[in-house]
């Protein structure tokens, strides 16, 4: 760590300055040219789509990266930071998307051994004591003597934002802080990040997707595309079709398609169906679902309502206690051979999670739908082939950006991914289509290719049914809309006359 | 139009498959290096020459015919061993309790022999290879069963299975099924002549050999090949996404399971029938064991497992040699293999970390 300028620096929120700060990894410029200034006690949002280069800028400012250029000004002295602990010693964190505390530990014993100094013998007793003094000193507080795993997401990040304060912080960057939390949630620990820097204890970089917390809790905006800074400015002066505008760039996002046709006849019928939850403590108890070929059923809730675990009894993860699930009539039990005649499939959340198998390669997770049939019958000799065939044709037809069809899956962005995964479970007859959060962490283009390619096979005549956390996404692409509510189905609009705050009263249990 | 060739896979893109394919050799063959460099270190430590241990393990594996024929003796359970690894290592199941198949195998061969020994050896063979083939299945598809059914770890179970097979082997082999002859170490009743299974011609070699690579290349063809194998890689690659696929993930386990453990219970067979000539606690030579090390080294493909068992089988073909020559006792070989194995299991963390074998990072 290298500090030019006087020391000691003043106290409080920091001021922090790149200065063309530029990062090449190879021939490839991951960041280029960066100029962004966060005033002390400002709360600045950082928008860009994914590979942008919000990430690779925050590593730089955080020393997991050497930039190739540019400097790094904190209080207007040039610093120079070899890695993350100079970071940390010069007040600058950063709350990561995914937690990083010790979920068996209490909230107490995970702020003891997040310091860097924490003694061998702990004094627990004193320890406390100056915890309780910290504490009191906050504007919120979580439960200091509960475990970790016993708290609530939004807990959670509270507990991570109050971690860095501990450790005296000065500066935060947080790596999308709200994407495992509830918009309730969301908005209390914003809005206490909020109070933070307006009482000029910490300032803020945050990166994000979303506008609307943009709007609501940020002062200045700053927007990347391509590694390079595109716009900026005060979040007062800038709408939402202008921060999407500068985010995409001049190739703008296909609109999805118009629909056409209306609903046929029932193809999914769920009835009294009752699962055990995740917990094994509380209950699914879907009493009755019902899609119909032609038309997309959207199923909003805020998560870990049940979603999840429909989702499992549908891919036949999850056994019933009672109840049954029909698939055109028919009892369904999502084996292989079933899912084949009925033409099910499935579109599971987090694609490489659920749906692939990382180390395989393109080709092969492209035919995980079709390796075994050929035809007339299942296939006994595996057709290498004509799997490669079909993969390159369907690669070329979905526009998968891979660098060829043998690179491991797990090597593709995304969004790719996600293209892939469609490109396997769209092909052919389907007449019955189940999905789970589509689009979640992918970039404008493409959600708006997979949302259109969703419309088009609702409108080819498949029944969709399609679960998604985000409300906007069940908005725009359901007929009907329900909503789940611990475990069970709490609210059912069609869409057209789908009123929000009505839909938000049911996610949230009110009613 | 440039994208186009190279998804066509023609020509041009020979090169980058090339590259891609080296990763699976490169990085163990550096782990065997490394591990080898470990226990140079080690004989330094104990005054011995490196550069004479590797002369002798040449000379006492591959420097004669004698010692291939003695190597490529022992390169035979190996083979069977290292399958009851690689298989079920496919499913991302971890087994390593091939030793208590290879010995329950073992002795069923040596229990039918007094039955068998009037039936023509045409008919008797097979039976008693069928039947060591299913004593294995049964144990290993056992441990399989657990991990399905019960959620239990299939490496733990599948060791203490072993266990107890050694234990009852024991009990078999000094009980019931011992031939009163048999006095300073009790055996079941000795095979009759025409139940001996020979030498492949031409070699001091027995047949366990040919069947062993023929398990393998049967092996390579159920996974790399057939629709079976394929769906197997899912589940090991990611069993939620099998599921979702709506694949037996169930019963593939159970299948390659027992598989696996057949293989091993062949290792038996033939350990019985070419070797012994009788089932005793010399079945529980070990081999069980240096099959985890083989498997782990041939990245579970069973074509790699053929070259890789010869190598192993030539340190232990040479292990005499190195006894009498250097004066280091018969456990530096398994110090060996100790080094070479934690390197392996290492090395295993450096797989896609490489720009040089990913083809799409290249000119980035």
């Amino acid at each position: 760590m290298t500090v030019i300028g006087e020391e000691p620096f003043p106290r409080g929120a920091l001021e922090v300055q790149t200065v063309g700060m530029t990062m090449r990894f190879g021939a490839f410029t991951a960041l280029d040219d960066v100029s962004i200034t966060v005033g002390a006690g400002s709360f600045h949002a950082l928008l860009g789509e994914n590979g942008a280069g919000k990430s690779t800028l925050v590593k730089c400012m955080m020393g997991f990266y050497h930039a190739t250029a540019g400097q790094m000004m904190l209080g207007r002295r040039e610093v120079k930071i070899h890695d993350p602990r100079d970071a940390h010693r010069l007040g600058l964190g950063m709350v990561y998307q995914h937690f990083t505390l010790v979920p068996s530990l209490t909230a107490a014993e995970n702020l003891v051994i997040s310091r860097h100094d924490t003694p061998a013998m702990i004094d627990w007793a004193r320890e406390k004591k100056a915890l309780d003094a910290f504490m009191s000193a906050m504007p919120f507080r979580v439960p200091l003597d509960q475990p970790v795993a016993r708290l609530a997401a939004g807990e959670k990040q509270k507990l991570e934002i109050l971690k860095q304060l501990y450790l005296g912080r000065r500066f935060l960057i947080l790596d999308e802080p709200t994407s495992v939390l509830t918009p309730d949630e969301a908005d209390e620990v914003l809005g206490h990040v909020r109070g933070l820097c307006e009482k000029g204890e910490i300032s803020v970089l945050m990166i994000t997707h979303k506008f609307r917390e943009v709007t609501a809790f940020a002062d200045e905006v700053s927007v990347l595309r391509r590694g390079r800074l595109v716009g900026q400015g005060r979040v007062g002066g800038l709408s939402h079709a202008e921060m999407a505008a500068m985010m995409i760039g001049a190739s703008a996002a296909r609109a999805p398609l118009p629909r056409e046709g209306a609903p046929g006849s029932a193809i999914l019928s769920v009835s009294g169906a009752k699962a055990r939850d995740r917990s094994g403590l509380k209950e699914i108890d879907i009493e009755s679902l019902t899609v119909r070929a032609g038309e997309i059923v959207g199923i909003a809730g805020i998560s870990g309502n049940g979603q999840m675990e429909l989702m499992e009894i549908l891919t036949g993860q999850r056994p019933l206690i009672a109840g049954e699930v029909e698939v055109e009539g028919k009892i369904y039990h999502a084996t292989r051979p079933e899912a084949l005649t009925l033409a099910v499939r499935y579109l599971p959340e987090e694609p490489l999670r659920n749906a692939c198998a990382g180390r395989m390669s393109v080709a092969e997770n492209i035919a995980f739908r079709s390796f075994d049939v050929n035809g007339v019958g299942r296939r006994f000799w595996l057709d290498g082939r004509g799997m490669r065939d079909k993969a390159g044709s369907l690669v070329e037809a979905f526009k998968v950006k891979t660098a060829s069809l043998d690179t491991p899956i797990a090597a593709l962005s995304g969004g790719n991914v996600q293209r892939a995964v469609l490109a396997r479970e769209l092909t052919g007859d389907v007449r019955l289509l189940v999905i789970s959060n589509p689009c979640f962490g992918l970039d404008f283009a493409a959600v708006a290719e997979i949302r259109s390619r969703i419309v088009a096979a609702r409108n080819a005549g498949a029944a969709v049914l399609l679960m998604s956390e985000d409300l906007d996404e069940v908005m725009e692409l359901s007929d009907r809309i329900l909503v789940m509510s611990e475990g069970r189905i709490a609210y059912e609009t069609p869409a057209a006359t789908a009123d929000l705050a009505t839909i938000g009263h049911h996610m949230g249990g009110h009613a | 139009m440039a994208d186009q060739a190279v998804i066509g896979g023609s020509g041009a893109s020979l090169l980058p498959a090339l590259a891609r394919r080296s990763e699976a050799v490169v990085i163990p063959l550096a782990a065997l290096v490394v591990g080898f460099a470990i226990f140079a270190v080690f004989l330094l430590t104990q005054g011995k020459s490196p550069a004479d241990f590797l002369g002798l393990v040449w000379k006492g594996a591959y420097g004669s015919a004698f010692s291939w024929q003695n190597t490529l003796s022992r390169a035979a359970p190996l083979l069977f061993a290292a399958l009851c690894v690689a298989l079920p290592a496919r499913l991302g199941l971890v087994v390593i309790g091939g030793e208590g198949a290879i010995v329950l195998g073992g002795v069923a061969v040596g229990a039918l022999g007094p039955a068998m020994a009037h039936v023509p050896a045409f008919i008797a063979l097979p039976l008693m290879a069928a039947a060591a083939m299913s004593v294995g299945a049964v144990w290993i598809g056992a441990a399989g069963a657990l991990r399905h059914y019960r959620g239990v770890n299939e490496t733990i179970s599948s060791l203490l299975l072993a266990y107890i097979a050694i234990a009852l082997m024991n009990q078999l082999v000094e009980g019931p099924f011992r031939d009163p002859a048999s006095l300073n170490k009790p055996s079941t009743a000795p095979l009759a002549e025409s139940l001996r299974v020979g030498n492949l011609p031409g070699m001091d070699v027995h047949w366990g050999l040919a069947f062993g690579i023929l398990g393998c290349v049967v092996s390579w063809i159920l996974i790399d090949r057939t629709t079976w194998g394929f769906a197997a890689r899912i589940a090991g690659g990611n069993v939620r996404a099998a599921q979702v696929q709506g694949l037996p993930v169930g019963r593939l386990i159970l299948g390659f399971t027992a598989l696996a453990g057949g293989f091993a219970g062949l290792a038996g067979f033939f350990e019985v029938t070419a070797v012994h000539g009788s089932a005793n606690a010399s079945l529980a030579a070990g081999y069980g064991y240096t099959g985890i090390l083989i498997a782990f080294l041939a990245r579970h493909n069973p074509l790699a497992i053929i070259p890789v068992a010869i190598l192993l089988a030539g340190f232990g073909a040479a292990s005499g040699l190195i006894q009498r020559r250097m004066g280091l006792p018969d456990a530096t070989i398994l110090v060996l293999q100790g080094f070479v194995f934690l390197s392996i299991l290492i090395s295993d963390t450096f797989y896609g970390r490489y720009r040089i074998f990913a083809p799409e990072r290249w000119g980035r």
